[in-house]
């Protein structure tokens, strides 16, 4: 496979796994803000914060207001990351790489940017946003069930996935950070307890997570045994383990992987050494930082080994 | 408003595809009229939308260049079909089997001993001024003598409804996909007529395709290795490449992404360097090679012209095919088939005036406010002169021209292009409509089933082009000694 078709294969899954994260990131904020006790102030700023895009958003927007933010995350086509401008940038990937995945995935995409164009804006109001949001998360459920139904599992696949999980765990990590910043903003509050358990129930619902931990685990929600979940259970498709296991697994079938695996390897032995999960406020914030900038060095490593040697 | 299929008046003085007169369909669009008669306008208007629905779906577009950026635009598109009795098809693809036979002979010849040129039948000022001959490709002999493997001609249908070549397109014709979308498209919208009527398919391009770049092979291997050859992104017919690779399972590659060793090409991959055996270009001679042609050029890959001479890979077009790919080769052509064949053409060429020769560019000059004049090597409509359009003064600074650079101009009576009914709106109007078929030539010879058919929206407009606002129909060959 080219280099260069192998490359933006990758980014298209990175792309469509962060259209779907972004709207599922937004959904769980609207939702929080409903079932938070009155008079708890939480700041949809925080969103951006997350994302590390003060900058960009502060060029072109005075009020951090939800409508602001909503916008600035959905439907602005300044700010690089997105869902349009994701999509565009998926667009411009798939476009150039359409010969390699299923003939459907290009009409599902384009699909997908016109709902997306059409919808948009409709989300800076709460009343149309739910379905807007539904609308887009719904969009790429689809194309990743067609790419799991119908795509041979040849190497297009595996870099397919490997840009997936590889998002999808820095995602995870960032839907986490948005726990945590929550769970601070709120621990000088009056109700501050049961703040505590919706923050991290809804934490469990943005990634689809909640059944599954309750099976699991069997007992009420709470801040550390949430946060190990999604960070350490083997099972849930969504889990930084399990992300890096699928990592591991594709790499390994890919030509000239040694570099990749002994790299990934590495990351897998340590990264989940000395996690305070007592401690879930900035010690987990930073080590959740530490983890985006070892997936950030993960994906460097494919870039020398695979696209651009 | 309605759409009123029996009072449908052809223009005068052109034929009409589907019309013989008001409200007579010619027999192989009977059944196609009778059908479109039997929906209400709601149904046409719903089917007109789905096709616009599907286009977008598709993402079927091509690329405007303008002062404010390069636009993708969705696929302009007419839902009534054009359709042509297949009796008359068969006799105009033997007649384009035999021109592109012809005039790869005569590019071989060219390139070796130029018979032609000595025997006195073409002058040799075509070869010493012409743009597109490339002295590095002479004495090198491609696999079966053949330059031009993929040539799109563009037919037109006089008054008289016999359809004339008005110009052979031999470096990288396009075109194709849409007319393979175009079909897919009706498909979705009309799919009851595909049962009713005989319409012949057109899908086996891509394979035939596929066949002919294979047997240009180097390496005689189960499976040469075939990619396509793009500009990238921004190329207006960037679509096209990639439907064409992804049909074919043949990559699509860039120049960065090949390279030249030892006089082998190689495509960079994630399991290292892979060699490749032959290469549907798409981006002209000069960008081919900055070893050889234009130094400046980031779209070729230098070394390439060493590979292909070396015959290491094959290229299709080769380089230097587009010497044929001249209006004014194009007016020697029948004279080319005679010399080569020695046969009378079978499709006819529409009469052409050369302003290199004193006495045709005298009359020309007399009489620019009936011709029109096209530059010998430009594509898409650019730098023509319509004279019955053109103001006094642009008629004026086109003699300039002419004067000035003789061997660059041809001149030719403007046609009365065939028309065929075209929804405006929810009226039914007739528009004028050209046809390009592809050829492909390599061992073997094959002519796709009719071909694009391009149509000018604008009222009264003669410019088919995409990039000045033409649009376009699905073609269909019917066979009317089939169950009729």
């Amino acid at each position: 496979m080219l280099s260069k078709v192998a490359e933006r294969i990758y980014w298209t899954a990175r792309y469509l796994e962060r259209v779907e994260n972004t709207a599922r990131l937004v959904a769980v904020y609207t939702n929080l803000l409903l079932d938070l006790p009155k008079g708890v102030n939480l700041g949809w700023y925080n969103l951006v914060r997350l994302s590390c895009l003060e900058d960009s958003f502060m060029e072109r927007y005075k009020v951090q207001d939800e409508r602001n933010v909503v916008k600035f995350l959905l439907a602005d086509e300044k700010n690089p990351v997105s869902v349009v401008s994701s999509l565009n940038m998926l667009r411009e990937n798939l476009r150039t790489t359409r010969d390699v995945v299923p003939v459907e995935t290009w009409e599902l995409i384009n699909e997908l940017s016109i709902f997306v164009s059409e919808n948009s804006t409709k989300a800076q109001s709460r009343g149309q946003r739910h379905d807007c949001l539904e609308g887009i998360i719904r969009g790429c459920q689809r194309i990743n069930g067609l790419l799991y139904g119908t795509m041979t599992h040849d190497e297009a696949w595996d870099f397919l996935r490997l840009g997936r999980n590889l998002e999808r765990a820095d995602m995870t990590t960032r839907l986490l950070d948005a726990g945590c910043a929550a769970i601070l903003q709120t621990e000088s509050h009056d109700g501050a307890v049961n703040a505590r358990q919706i923050i991290w129930g809804n934490v469990l619902r943005s990634v689809g997570g909640e059944q599954s931990y309750r099976r699991k685990l069997r007992s009420a929600v709470q801040g550390s045994d949430v946060a190990r979940y999604l960070l350490e259970d083997p099972q849930f498709p969504r889990t930084i383990r399990h992300c890096l296991a699928a990592i591991a697994d594709s790499a390994a079938k890919l030509p000239r992987c040694e570099p990749v695996t002994k790299a990934i390897k590495d990351f897998q032995g340590k990264v989940f050494k000395n996690v305070d999960y007592d401690n879930l406020g900035e010690p987990m914030r930073e080590y959740l930082n530490e983890v985006q900038v070892e997936l950030g060095q993960l994906h460097a490593v494919f870039v020398r080994q695979w696209f651009n040697y | 408003m309605t759409i009123n299929w029996s009072d449908y008046t052809p223009a005068d003085f052109y034929y009409d595809e589907l019309y013989s007169s008001t409200g007579n369909p010619r027999k192989p669009a009977r059944r196609l009229v009778a059908y479109l008669k039997s929906l209400r306008d709601e149904e046409i208007e719903q089917r007109r939308q789905a096709a616009e629905a599907t286009i977008r779906e598709m993402g079927v577009t091509f690329t405007v260049y303008t002062e404010e950026g390069n636009i993708d635009r969705a696929w302009p598109f007419d839902i009534i079909p054009r359709t042509i009795a297949k009796k008359q098809w068969d006799k105009t693809a033997a007649g384009l089997k035999q021109r592109l036979q012809a005039l790869n002979l005569f590019i071989d010849d060219l390139y070796h001993d130029q018979k032609i040129l000595k025997d006195g039948i073409v002058p040799d000022y075509i070869i010493k001024q012409s743009k597109n001959f490339r002295p590095e490709c002479v004495g090198v002999s491609p696999p079966f003598g053949v330059w031009a493997h993929i040539c799109g001609t563009d037919l037109v249908r006089d008054k008289d409804g016999e359809f004339y070549v008005l110009e052979d397109n031999l470096r990288v014709p396009s075109g194709v996909a849409y007319m393979l979308e175009n079909r897919a498209i009706t498909k979705r919208v009309l799919p009851d007529l595909f049962e009713k009527i005989h319409i012949e398919p057109i899908n086996d391009y891509c394979e035939r395709l596929f066949d002919m770049l294979t047997s240009l092979s180097p390496r005689k291997v189960k499976q040469p290795v075939v990619v396509v050859l793009t500009p990238g992104i921004y190329n207006s017919a960037y679509f096209e490449h990639a439907f064409l690779a992804q049909q074919m399972g043949a990559e699509l590659v860039e120049g960065s992404d090949l390279v030249v060793q030892d006089d082998c090409v190689f495509m960079k991959t994630v399991a290292g360097l892979e060699r490749v055996d032959v290469i549907y270009r798409r981006i002209d001679d000069t960008f081919l090679d900055p070893e050889v042609f234009n130094p400046e050029s980031v779209l070729g890959v230098p070394g390439l012209m060493r590979a292909w001479r070396a015959g290491n890979v094959g290229l299709a077009n080769a380089p230097g095919a587009g010497v044929a790919d001249d209006k004014v080769v194009y007016a020697y052509v029948p004279q080319i088939i005679r010399y080569y064949l020695d046969q009378d053409p079978i499709v006819p060429n529409v009469e052409t005036f050369l302003c290199f020769d004193d006495k045709q560019r005298e009359y020309v000059l007399a009489n620019l406010d009936k011709l029109v004049v096209k530059p010998a090597n430009e594509s898409g409509g650019y730098g023509m002169l319509i004279g019955p359009h053109a103001t006094k003064k642009e008629r004026a600074e086109f003699a300039e021209l002419i004067k000035a650079n003789p061997r660059n101009y041809i001149a030719q009576p403007t046609l009365a292009l065939s028309t065929a009914p075209t929804l405006i709106g929810n009226n039914l109007e007739p528009r004028h409509l050209d046809l390009r078929p592809f050829i492909l030539q390599s061992s073997d010879i094959y002519v796709t089933t009719g071909g694009l058919t391009r149509v000018a929206m604008r009222k009264g407009s003669l410019v088919v082009n995409s990039s000045q606002g033409g649009g376009s129909k699905d073609t269909w060959v019917v066979d009317t000694e089939v169950n009729y």
